[in-house]
């Protein structure tokens, strides 16, 4: 234990003592914009994260209204069919990379450090690089807006040669390769770190299979990032090399073949949507046992299937391609493949109706969208099992059956878990339980407006409708139902609006929340609301799956252990924290300028930019680690004062 | 990197959940998701070799397989000096590790050059571009990526030498300075090294080696040989003894990390040597049939 406590590359000193470095002194302010922009702390990273995922999603959902508007009545010419294009790639690409992704990396930054009893990520520095390069890749997307080229419009899965210089001559296709190579660089450095921290910085006792399932599939979801997206990176790089170079991997009149891309892209596509799914399951499978008052029923079983599903993933990635006439052995193989992966999903449907049974229910707002996220998540996939059929699946592809599908999936599943997630954890870091009554109203305006807006679409695909469409004619049948879906979408947009208002509101003036206010099992809830920098005064000691449960009810024990572990670190000089720095955002900025350099083919300014990038890189490997000691102990009176107790 | 971190036992950290330090398990990690990305890139060369379109190079028409087999095996000699140079910090003897690092970095220079020379010779004599066949496409692309990771390698060895310069006793950011210096004098040897072996092999091979050669060569190349020379000598002085320094046992981890992902550079090249190149000898390329 005494080792434990003692960081390998620690180094001691006082942020006082600091001596200047180079071009930057290291930054020492706790509050303040400096204090945002050069921070290593995971919750505050987490925030920010937070904070920008939230308003993409609210642009993606803008652009979602603009859609569905332009779709309320047939021949509409609401806006042009270029535009059109360009709406639908920007909220499928602004949805999944910089809404749901960076929601789910929130979380991951909220909670992981906290789950497993860290006072930290492995790597604080690296965790900020993460953010500020996700910032970056997301404005390169995105400038496409303010400019004469206009937004990427290619399709959020950029089929080529949609992508080639021949259909997409502007500039729009560089900046959305561009933009998704740089967001794919955040994920990969984030994945890598969050692997490192889950599997080395676990508190003492708590052993993998005592991890909170989130964590898990953390961890899953954090493998099959690091799995998946190289394909898309070097896909994305043969798009560019195309593009800028002159090479022929797409180009079909030199020998390249188009069905290459698709191929790349879905071998990532694919374990990307349950990136999507698996961190959702997570919340979902700490959320309900929590309101059922009982623990998660088959622990193991939850998390070998968030394995299983993980690792078929990468095994079916060409149900996306049954129309490309892969021939009947392939297209039985990946039905198969495909079929096989609900078999897992299934399981944990099963075992989250286990932990439900029997349970004392509370149906908080948090549980409300976690049961709503049950119901609408096996709606999504039983029109999946429906697509696994590669008959089936023939008569569907492209069609809004497909776009109902994976709505239901997307929002139903992973916004659901998000919305529950966002609820249950709000309390916890700004210290204020979110309205009851504003909550339960934005949950039922959302499970109204989502299934009336998503729930026609079935129809209108089976009827024919393509997806993607710009507009239809008023003689196709499908007048009623795209008008019933607008309004539902109107309903959803509203509820929200409700539900993010509400959320506003209620970090100004909700109710102010205990260190636990759900009476919950795991150990975020075992520190104070909102958590100090520094997390845990002592790192707890593990004995039980539901740590913090089992701390409850043995409050003798864990007192000693803990005046135990405060006094063993007092001697070691206290709490080790690791210092702010200035390099991880200038590291990324350098990154965000050659980015945008790049995608106007001016390469010795973005060779220049790369430059001082790794000259960034170069003095933040210089400046070391770094690090400073508080003694929140000595400053709380009697050193094992349990500061974690709840009031 | 401390005395007390002197102390620890190199093969573990006490400080992780499992003993493993963080940082070899990052680039653990790192690794797994580097081999996603060549093996996306050796896929799309294998995928195209069995559909050439009319006018696609054959391959093995342009390969030197002689050159490429003596460069492969080159940067498997590179590996085992690597191995050599680990060994040696993990005992402590910053001198041999120091030793080690230089001639693993000459090794990876030296495939580097090979390549250098491969990449001239493919396009200036045999005429195959990255742009004007599929098969130049993939090749320079799936190459030239991993030409990329031996020259960022051999820019971390680099650096990782010059680190293991600093001073004990090092105040503020002067060693620094100092370590700038060392490594813009390395930059610079290398480029003019490389570029004077490469002009003495390009003149060898167009007239053979004799008086006229060599006197025409000493008149365009002189100076980048003196140049390689001053630099080598610039690279003595930087190298000299100066006292205790801040590199010791306790960098180990470094150094094996390091190594890890120069091992795993070369095990690539392996498989790239095997699929792309020996491939073409016993099963050309063309249609499945």
């Amino acid at each position: 234990m005494a080792e434990a406590l003692v960081k390998s590359d620690f180094v001691g000193g006082h942020p006082a003592d600091a001596k200047p470095f180079l071009l930057f002194r290291r930054p020492t302010a706790r509050t303040g914009l400096v204090a945002w922009l050069t921070t290593v702390d995971h919750k505050k990273i987490g925030m920010m994260y937070g904070l920008f995922a939230l308003s993409f999603f609210l642009l993606g959902g803008i652009e979602a209204l603009v859609i569905r508007t332009q779709l309320i009545v047939p021949n509409n010419h609401l806006v042009s069919a270029h535009f059109y294009s360009e709406l639908f790639t920007m909220h499928g690409t602004t949805m999944i990379f910089l809404a749901v992704m960076p929601l789910n990396s929130a979380f991951f930054n909220l909670l992981v450090p906290l789950q497993i009893g860290a006072r930290d990520v492995a790597f604080p520095r690296l965790n900020a690089f993460s953010l500020w390069t996700f910032v970056a890749g997301a404005v390169i997307l995105n400038v496409g807006w303010f400019i004469k080229a206009g937004a990427p419009a290619a399709g959020w899965f950029g089929y080529a040669p949609l992508t080639s210089t021949t259909f997409t001559p502007d500039i729009s296709a560089d900046l959305w390769t561009v933009g998704l190579e740089v967001l794919g660089l955040s994920s990969i450095v984030a994945s890598l770190n969050f692997i490192t921290t889950i599997i080395n910085l676990r508190a003492p006792g708590m052993s993998m299979m005592r991890l909170p399932v989130f964590s898990w599939m953390a961890l899953i979801t954090s493998f099959l990032l690091i799995m998946a997206l190289p394909s898309i990176a070097i896909a994305l790089m043969e798009v560019i090399f195309d593009r800028h170079f002159g090479t022929n991997f797409f180009e079909v009149s030199n020998g390249g073949q188009p069905i290459l891309w698709q191929h790349l892209f879905w071998i990532f596509g694919h374990p990307e949507v349950y990136i999507l799914i698996l961190p959702a399951m997570g919340y979902i499978s700490e959320i309900l046992p929590t309101f059922s008052r009982k623990p998660l029923f088959g622990y193991p079983i939850v998390v070998f299937s968030g394995a299983m599903i993980g690792f078929i993933g990468f095994g079916v990635w060409s149900h996306h391609m049954f129309t490309t006439g892969m021939g009947t052995v392939a297209s039985a193989a990946f039905a198969l493949a495909t079929m096989a992966i609900a078999v897992p999903t299934g399981v944990k449907i099963f075992n989250w109706i286990g932990t439900l049974w029997g349970g004392h229910l509370r149906l908080r707002t948090p549980m409300m969208f976690a049961l709503g996220f049950l119901w609408l998540f096996m709606m999504g996939g039983f029109s999946g099992i429906m697509h696994s059929a590669a008959p089936a699946d023939l008569q569907q592809h492209n069609s809004y059956f497909v776009v109902a599908h994976f709505h239901y999936v997307l929002i139903g599943g992973s916004t659901f878990g998000l919305f529950a997630a966002m609820h249950y954890w709000f309390p916890k870091f700004f210290g204020r339980l979110v309205d009851e009554f504003w909550g339960k109203v934005s949950f039922w305006t959302i499970f109204v407006g989502f299934n009336a807006t998503f729930f026609p679409m079935h129809f209108l695909g089976l009827n024919g409708m393509p997806r993607r469409t710009w507009t239809y004619d008023s003689n196709m049948g499908w007048s009623g139902a795209n008008f019933f879906a607008t309004m539902g979408a109107y309903l959803l947009g509203l509820g929200i609006l409700i539900y993010v208002l509400t959320l506003i509101w209620s970090f100004f003036k909700g109710r102010v929340a205990g260190p636990d206010p759900w009476d919950a099992r795991t150990l975020e809830w075992s520190i104070p609301s909102p958590p100090p920098d520094y997390n845990f005064l002592a790192i707890p000691t593990v004995h039980a799956r539901d740590a913090w449960w089992y701390e409850k009810h043995h409050a003798e024990e864990t007192a000693r252990e803990q005046t135990a572990h405060v006094a063993e670190e007092a001697a070691q000089g206290g709490i080790h924290m690791p210092d702010q720095s200035w390099y991880p955002i200038v590291s990324a900025g350098a990154l965000l300028v050659a980015g945008l350099f790049f995608a106007v083919s001016n390469y010795p300014a973005a060779i220049s930019a790369v430059g001082v990038m790794v000259a960034a890189v170069y003095l933040w490997s210089l400046e070391g680690p770094g690090g400073y000691h508080v003694h929140p102990e000595a400053a709380a009176g009697s050193p094992g004062s349990h500061a974690n107790s709840p009031t | 990197m401390s005395v007390a971190a002197a102390t620890l036992d190199h093969h573990g950290d006490p400080s992780t959940a499992t003993g493993i330090p963080n940082k070899k398990l990052l680039l653990w990690a790192f690794l797994a998701s580097d081999c996603m990305f060549f093996g996306t890139l050796i896929s799309t060369h294998l995928v195209y070799r069995l559909h050439p379109p009319p006018g696609n190079p054959v391959p093995t028409q342009i390969f030197n397989i002689e050159l490429t087999s003596f460069s492969t095996f080159i940067l498997l000699m590179s590996s085992l000096m690597m191995a050599l140079a680990v060994n040696a910090i993990q005992r402590g003897k910053v001198r041999s590790m120091r030793s080690s690092l230089l001639v693993t970095i000459s090794f990876g220079l030296i495939f580097l050059g090979c390549q250098v020379f491969e990449f001239n010779d493919f396009v200036f004599e045999k005429h195959v571009t990255i742009t004007n066949s599929i098969f130049g496409s993939t090749f320079f692309t799936l190459t030239g990526t991993h030409g990329t990771h031996v020259a960022i390698g051999v820019l971390w060895l680099t650096l990782m030498y010059i680190r293991s310069f600093k001073p004990a006793a090092a105040v503020g950011g002067g060693w620094v300075g100092r370590a700038v210096l060392h490594l813009l004098v390395f930059a610079v040897a290398v480029l003019l090294a490389i570029y004077a072996v490469l002009g003495f092999a390009h003149a060898a091979l167009a007239t053979g080696i004799n008086g006229t050669m060599l006197a025409a060569y000493g008149r365009s190349y002189g100076i980048a040989v003196a140049g390689t020379l001053l630099g080598m000598g610039g690279l003595r002085w930087f190298g000299r003894e100066h006292g205790p320094v801040d590199f010791d046992a306790g960098n180990a981890n470094d150094v094996e990390s390091m190594g890890l992902y120069w091992h795993f550079v070369d095990i690539v090249w392996i498989v790239i040597f095997t699929a792309v190149y020996l491939l073409e000898y016993v099963y050309p390329a063309g249609p499945v049939r």
